[in-house]
Formats: structure tokens, sequence, C-alpha cells
């Protein structure tokens, strides 16, 4: 029902937990898939393990001029780029008293200018072709803010902010512009928290369980398929109930 | 009609899908031609590759009819 035979995906942030199952969800639901990130080795280890139709794209997103070239090298390896899913992130917390502006600006240019810059270097071939997918993960934070995360939800809550927007430019060209925000994910980061820590956020979250990389790949592989044809500029809440928007 | 004339109004009739009768010199994208705002920074970039030239926002918003892109085009050519 999600087919994407014949597809091109970019997935960046391919060596992180999430974004490594959104790539695996892409590629197994047929497409070809460029893995970008900035580590050469884990991008590799994942390339190996996926095997044919994929594409090791390393970039650096703090660079300004790495979105337009590296879409550019995925559309002249593997012909076209259909699926743009702005997965990279990163943060910086910290209380906004103690928050420098470099740690503001580091967070913004990576978490939301870089997917601007990238999705604007996709759209034109996707103009052209009259359709195209693109996904961005934001985050729960974005829409419920978290204390020691101004950068970081300012960035998330832009994504959504952006989605819609780009969502209304580019809806008569067949091209698709979506979020999905993510809650609590189990990541190396979150079986660090002792018992009690874990306890209390379990309670916020009905469904009672933290979420896994699965969980929102699958959510990726929806919106990026046919079947999301006629959802635009949605965000995509999978958070295990914890916030209801 | 001039080599960029001719190469100019097949790009707007590709783009636009419009016929080719249409598109006269004084045909304004818009008003005539049906386009809307992407469409014509579409056509914009279209010319910007089918001419190797670069078409600055300020200039893109002036070229509003067949004729401005083909005397903007002629113009950055010849200069």
């Amino acid at each position: 029902m999600f087919g994407l035979d014949g597809k091109v995906a970019l997935v960046t942030g391919a060596t992180g937990g999430i974004g490594a199952e959104i790539a695996r969800a892409l590629h197994g639901q047929g497409a070809k898939v460029a893995l970008s990130g900035t580590r050469q080795e884990k991008l590799e280890a994942l390339a190996a393990e996926l095997g044919e139709g994929v594409l090791v794209a390393p970039a650096d997103l703090s660079d300004p001029a790495a979105p337009q070239a590296l879409v550019e090298k995925v559309e002249a390896e593997l012909g076209r780029l259909d699926i743009l899913v702005n997965n990279a992130g990163f943060t910086r917390d910290g209380l906004a008293m103690r928050m420098s502006d470099k740690d503001w600006s580091d967070v913004i240019e990576v978490d939301l200018a870089a997917p601007f810059r990238l999705a604007r270097a996709a759209m034109r071939g996707m103009m052209k072709r009259r359709s195209g997918r693109i996904v961005s993960i934001a985050s729960i934070v974005g829409t419920t803010g978290n204390p020691g995360q101004a950068n970081y939800a300012a960035a998330k809550a832009g994504l959504i902010g952006m989605s819609k927007s780009l969502a209304q430019e580019l809806a008569s060209r067949g091209i698709t512009v979506n979020v999905v925000a993510p809650g609590f994910i189990r990541t190396p980061m979150t079986d660090a928290l002792n018992e009690q820590q874990k306890a209390r956020l379990m309670e916020r979250i009905p469904l009672g369980r933290m979420g896994e990389a699965t969980d929102i790949a699958a959510a990726v592989a929806y919106l990026a398929s046919d079947a999301a044809g006629w959802v635009t500029g949605a965000t995509l809440h999978v958070n295990g109930g914890m916030a209801m928007t | 009609m001039s080599d960029t004339a001719e190469k100019v109004k097949k790009i707007v009739v590709e783009h636009l899908g419009v016929e080719e009768a249409k598109v006269t010199d004084t045909a304004s994208f818009i008003d005539d031609l049906g386009a809307d705002s992407l469409d014509t920074v579409e056509l914009v970039m279209a010319f910007e590759e089918a001419f190797g030239v670069e078409i600055p926002d300020d200039a893109a918003e002036k070229i509003t009819t067949v004729k401005d892109a083909i005397d903007y085009i002629e113009a950055q050519k010849a200069a």
C-alpha cells in the first residue's frame, strides 16, 4: 500500500537512530535512498546493511552551501529526488538565562535553516515533475515547548510553520509537505534516565511506553507514499498520546 | 522573429500549456496566459537555464509579458 518502487529519497541525519530507521523503511518499500550525515563510517555501515540502491552522501548541514550541493549530488547520481526527509537535527540545551547567541543560532541553522535550504533545492526538480514529497521531522516540543530547549523548540515549531507555507506554495504542483512530530523515543540518551525519571515520564504517556524509531519511520513511509496524496500541511504527532493537539 | 523570441515563446508554450498563437509579444503571463505566481517563478528559472543568464528578483518582477522577457534576455546577452 505504501510502495515506493522507482522513487528516490534523501534522508538527512541517517546516522542517527531515527534517521537510520527511516532509511530502512523507505528502502524496504522499494525506494532508492541517499543517506546523508556527518559520520561517513556510520553511513557506510548502514549502506552495507541495506545493499543495493543506496547512495552515501555525507554533508555538513551547518555549511549554508551544503544543502544545494547535496541535492545536486543525489540528482546526479540517482537521477532524481522524489522524497526529501529532513531528519537531521541536534540539541544544545540550556536555560534561556544561560543560552548564548551561538547556542541559539547553531541550532536554528542546522535544525531549521538547513531543512529550508534542502526543500528549496529539492522543489525545483519536483516542480518540473509535478510530484514530490517533503517530510520534516519536528518534535513534540515544537508544540508544547520544553524548559531548557528554547532554541530547539523554536526550530521545531519553525519547521511546522515552514511546512504549512511550502504546502500551500507547492500544492498546485503535486508536491506535499508534511511534518512528523515524535514524542519521547527510546534512545541511548533516554536509556540513561534513572528508574524514577522513567516512571515520571511514563505517567505522561497514555500508551505507557517510549516510542521506537520504527514508530516514526512508519509515519514517514506513509507520508512519503502515494497513499498520502491528499495529506499536505499536516503535522502527524507520534507520541503515545503524550500531547494531543 | 529572433532566435531569442522563438526560444522564449517555445518555453512559455511548454510551461503554461497554452496555444502558440496566444503567445504574442504583448501577452501578459498572468492576465492573458493564465499563469499564477509560481508559474512566473518557474518561467524565470526556465529562461535562466535555457539562456545561461541570471535574472535577479527585482528584474524578474518587471518581466510580466512575453516581450519583457525577450527584451531582458537580449539585453543580457548583448552586455
